[in-house]
């Protein structure tokens, strides 16, 4: 086993559910050589004070983020859809639980 | 992209007091002054372990001897969410430690004293955790957003490691003779080094400049210290222990205490290494490192046995 480089182990993305029914939020990462393990050392890490009730892990390399450069592409054109907002539309005098 | 575009994106960011996140381009400047920050802050905390984990079997209560060990476990997360952070900025966690265990990333002076009495513990959470909350209050609002959040979580954390200290504090004070004595002395010992804490006066830090432009540091030095001391003169006031700093005066004119010159080449000399314990600090890390080996081996050849398994 000698031949085995002294290493921190990869790197995974841990995400906690404070709460059921609500998302699960990004909150740190940690090192680990497997998924059990990423596991355990998320909990240790980010859960000493009864903060979630649901944690999941990912590989780090595995999440795939959208660039900066492209922000104005990506999300520019919902800019000009105001109609998809609500208050975009004008409702007559007298109308009520609409 | 080109360079000046980059760059005029960056300060917008900046300017408009949002955050910059790990993929945003950013000076190379920038990313290397929040690597040694942050990596010297997340270093600091890992480090930070070893006085109090002196202490750990010899607690005086089994109470004393939980509260001290969950705050130890504490300092431990701390580090990681820290390297966590800088680990966004390009640089490995096998580098981070590297640094750190060949002297080239520092970490914070204050650990390189030594934690000779109970009473150790007790100025160890009032004063330096109380020196550090202050600095980490103020870092919440530092421009990076990983940094800053581990800021926000960690300042949550830490004010119950400054009231057990200031706890054990009060207990002494009001204990017996010897007690009492043991507090002073302790408070005599760190009070000096704590203020050390907060770095150098703002007219002799040659990195502030960009820093507070940057948003990387939001406070000053001097200004953080002052902070600091102004409330731990009242909180010793409390208690009945004396700042062992003859020129400590309420100043009414400024609203803030007045207080004696630091003793810079004392800084100097342990910020170069020849601090009571900055061999043994190092020396301890590497050999917890290398006794650790062995499990990181067995926990590598077990997670690729299994992935072949199930291959």
């Amino acid at each position: 086993m000698a031949d085995i480089k002294d290493t921190q182990w990869p790197l995974w993305e841990v995400f906690v559910q404070a709460n059921s029914g609500i998302p699960h939020k990004h909150a740190g990462s940690v090192h680990a050589p497997d998924k059990e393990m990423a596991l355990t050392n998320a909990r240790d890490l980010y859960t000493r004070r009864n903060e979630g009730t649901s944690i999941w892990v990912v590989p780090s390399n595995s999440v795939v983020a959208s660039n900066p450069n492209d922000s104005d592409m990506l999300f520019d054109p919902a800019n000009d859809k105001i109609y998809r907002h609500p208050t975009f539309y004008i409702m007559p005098e007298g109308a009520v639980g609409i | 992209m080109n360079e000046q575009k980059n760059l005029e994106g960056f300060e917008k960011i900046i300017n408009a007091d949002k955050k910059v996140e790990p993929r945003d381009w950013m000076p190379e400047d920038y990313r290397k002054h929040l690597i040694r920050q942050i990596s010297q802050h997340g270093h600091s905390e890992i480090i930070g372990m070893q006085p109090e984990g002196n202490w750990i079997t010899r607690a005086p209560s089994l109470r004393a001897k939980l509260i001290l060990l969950a705050k130890v476990q504490d300092e431990a997360g701390h580090g990681l969410y820290l390297y966590s952070a800088t680990e966004t900025l390009g640089i490995s966690r096998e580098e981070l430690v590297e640094q750190l265990q060949t002297g080239k990333a520092k970490y914070s002076t204050i650990f390189n004293y030594p934690a000779v009495t109970w009473a150790d513990m007790g100025t160890i959470g009032w004063l330096v955790d109380g020196a550090a909350i202050v600095n980490q209050i103020s870092l919440q609002r530092t421009s990076y957003g990983p940094y800053s959040r581990a800021m926000i979580r960690i300042c949550k954390e830490e004010s119950f490691h400054q009231r057990q200290g200031y706890e054990i504090m009060t207990h002494m004070a009001r204990g017996t003779a010897e007690q009492r004595e043991m507090a002073q002395d302790a408070l005599n010992r760190w009070w000096w080094p704590s203020l050390m804490m907060f770095g150098p006066h703002d007219s002799n830090s040659p990195n502030t400049g960009k820093a507070i432009r940057w948003k990387i540091k939001r406070d000053s030095n001097d200004d953080l210290r002052q902070r600091f001391i102004d409330k731990t003169a009242k909180q010793a006031d409390v208690i009945g222990l004396t700042i062992p700093d003859p020129k400590l005066q309420w100043n009414d004119e400024r609203g803030h205490y007045d207080f004696g010159e630091i003793d810079w080449a004392e800084f100097d000399r342990v910020v170069k290494g020849d601090g009571p314990c900055n061999k043994q600090r190092i020396a301890h890390h590497l050999k917890a490192h290398k006794d650790g080996a062995w499990v990181r081996e067995a926990a590598s050849v077990y997670a690729a046995k299994r992935a072949k398994k199930a291959a």
